[in-house]
């Protein structure tokens, strides 16, 4: 009997020891991305910078290179945070911020503010613009869910129509637009690093981690929900609750996550996968090291956008599904388990 | 005791359950016997909250169940649906943890581990405790849902169709199961049944239940007769009474 339990116990230790793996791995990342960059300033000298408080070299790190794999970071996190949540809540593989519409929306929430805040660039406007959006194409795929009994497929293609509705909304916008406000628009669908501050940062970082605390803490909630609503119910879980909020919180997260950097597609539905893969389905787990993946997937796409073609930085967006389609087909093919 | 009280259920226009009573008293068996659509699930289901009835009172041990949160009712009611989502990636270990879930705030204890260790030794599942539970055979996934409603540690168990879809010999393994829990523990169990041999035979008390009216309630020898499965069923049987439990022997349908 001591034997199951410490067998279980071994399970859970390796699945603690694949997040500080992650962490560290981040870590690593984190200094190759540090010491890169158009100019020349390299590992030792931006390690040094990183301490001193003059000079160029402290300028190009604490304005430029910092802030950037901060905001890697971000995004990753907060897209496979919300990928995670959403494939929890609709209890759907298929679920991801973008399969869903709702970055699309968010993303046009913040081309909208954009725009129309011309000459007044201003980060809460759209930062709140887009969670606005997200979450309003979020409750009409939950309302869909709700009054429809909808299958995985429906919600899917729910999601896809407002994608569609969404894009070719901010296309409109082009159409109609300055070339200045063109380039901005057209920079924003590609996805892209190079725009962000301290100040957006901070901004993000109140959206994507004020939440994970209540999403750890409701990890129990997500595995039942995988047991059906019925079970879920039975066993004291209040789902509808769950669910609304759970919403709203990873339309908080994918808002945060991309109204300042456009959109990065592929993180937020292959991370929770990925994941799930190496450790299994149990949010405890899978949220944390989710998460980790997002960021790690993200920061090493944008060292290999910037160092593959240098001195041309290739936008994120197209670099991480670069990175992570293969990544993604190669462990679908080596996996014979299926976990949805 | 679990009261139930003047309990109707409609559904749009249709009223699924009319007027039904019950009363279930701990260490016993009640199984619900019915034709398809007579509302055995949707009683169960009233029961444990997951739809809302529209009229009628649950008393649990003589407190409102309507008044309780959630939690606190999973901690006197467990319950065991007919089917699961046909994905359920996790594993054996951590299925059966589930049942711990009203007790558990931020980490499972030492204790939630041991209750749920036990389990599954008891349960003959220790074998498979760190398997997938989607890789399980129909009657280990069976155990394992029975095992995870007896880690909710409840005095009463809700059951819908434990049995059905299982083979002969896991049948008969499930239902001991569930009356050496009652046994043990002093449990009441209330069971959605579809075969009435077994019903008859584990059963201390059987409701036969047609159109979401209680047709019946009783012993199963007052219960399982020739008429009342002519009348509820429609359906022509012999009953035979030798083994000290009612067999029925269905003939054919009536029209």
């Amino acid at each position: 009997m001591e034997d199951i339990c410490q067998q279980y116990q071994g399970v859970t230790g390796r699945k603690i020891s694949f997040i500080i793996l992650l962490a560290l791995v981040l870590f690593g990342v984190s200094i190759i991305a540090l010491s890169q960059g158009p100019s020349s300033v390299g590992f030792r000298e931006s390690f040094a910078a990183l301490f001193q408080d003059s000079g160029l070299a402290h300028g190009i790190i604490w304005k430029l290179r910092l802030p950037r794999i901060v905001m890697a970071i971000m995004v990753g996190c907060g897209l496979a945070l919300a990928g995670t949540v959403f494939q929890a809540i609709l209890r759907n593989p298929l679920a991801s911020p973008y399969t869903l519409g709702i970055g699309w929306s968010a993303g046009f929430g913040a081309v909208m503010a954009i725009i129309f805040g011309a000459g007044l660039y201003n980060e809460y406007l759209i930062a709140g613009n887009a969670f606005f959006f997200a979450l309003l194409s979020s409750f009409l795929i939950l309302g869909i869910a709700k009054f429809k009994r909808s299958t995985p497929e429906t919600m899917i293609l729910a999601g896809i129509a407002i994608m569609f509705l969404f894009s070719s909304l901010s296309s409109l916008f082009q159409y109609m637009g300055t070339m200045e406000e063109v380039h901005e628009i057209v920079f924003w669908f590609f996805g892209s690093l190079s725009k962000v501050g301290w100040k957006e940062i901070s901004m993000a970082s109140v959206m994507i981690l004020f939440p994970i605390p209540i999403l750890l803490k409701w990890s129990w909630d997500f595995n039942l929900l995988a047991a059906g609503d019925e079970s879920a119910k039975a066993l004291g879980v209040n789902v509808d609750a769950i669910r609304m909020l759970g919403v709203v919180l990873a339309s908080l997260v994918t808002a945060g996550a991309i109204c300042f950097t456009g959109v990065i597609g592929f993180v937020g539905l292959v991370s929770p996968h990925i994941t799930r893969m190496v450790i299994g389905g149990d949010h405890r787990f899978l949220l944390p090291a989710s998460a980790l993946v997002g960021a790690v997937l993200v920061l090493t796409a944008d060292i290999l956008g910037r160092a593959l073609w240098a001195p041309q930085v290739i936008p994120i967006g197209i670099v991480t599904s670069f990175v992570g389609v293969p990544f993604f087909f190669y462990l679908l093919m080596k996996k014979t388990r299926e976990y949805w | 005791m679990l009261h139930v009280q003047g309990l109707f259920f409609r559904y749009k226009n249709i009223t699924v359950l009319k007027d039904v009573e019950i009363g279930l008293n701990k260490g016993e068996i009640l199984s619900i016997v019915g034709p398809n659509g007579a509302g055995k699930t949707t009683l169960l289901k009233s029961i444990v909250r997951i739809v809302k009835p529209d009229k009628g009172t649950i008393l649990i041990d003589g407190k409102d169940a309507s008044r309780m949160n959630r939690l606190n009712l999973a901690k006197c009611i467990s319950y065991v649906p007919q089917a699961l989502p046909s994905k359920f990636p996790i594993s054996v270990f951590d299925a059966v943890l589930m049942g711990r879930r009203p007790y558990i705030v931020w980490k499972p204890s030492k204790k939630d581990l041991k209750v749920v260790a036990d389990l599954l030794k008891s349960m003959h599942l220790e074998s498979v405790a760190l398997r997938d539970f989607d890789q399980l055979s129909g009657g280990q996934k069976q155990k394992v849902l029975l095992a995870r409603a007896f880690a909710q540690d409840t005095d009463y168990l809700l059951l819908d169709e434990p049995t059905s879809n299982l083979d002969l010999k896991h049948q008969m393994e499930v239902m001991e199961m569930i009356s050496g829990m009652v046994k043990k523990k002093g449990m009441a169990a209330m069971l959605a049944m579809h075969d009435l041999n077994l019903a008859s035979r584990f059963s201390d008390t059987i409701m036969m239940l047609n159109a979401g009216k209680v047709f019946c309630t009783g012993e199963p020898s007052q219960v399982i007769t020739v008429e009342n499965i002519k009348s509820v069923y429609g359906v022509e049987a012999r009953v035979n009474r030798n083994s000290g439990h009612p067999y029925i022997l269905p003939i054919r349908p009536l029209n």
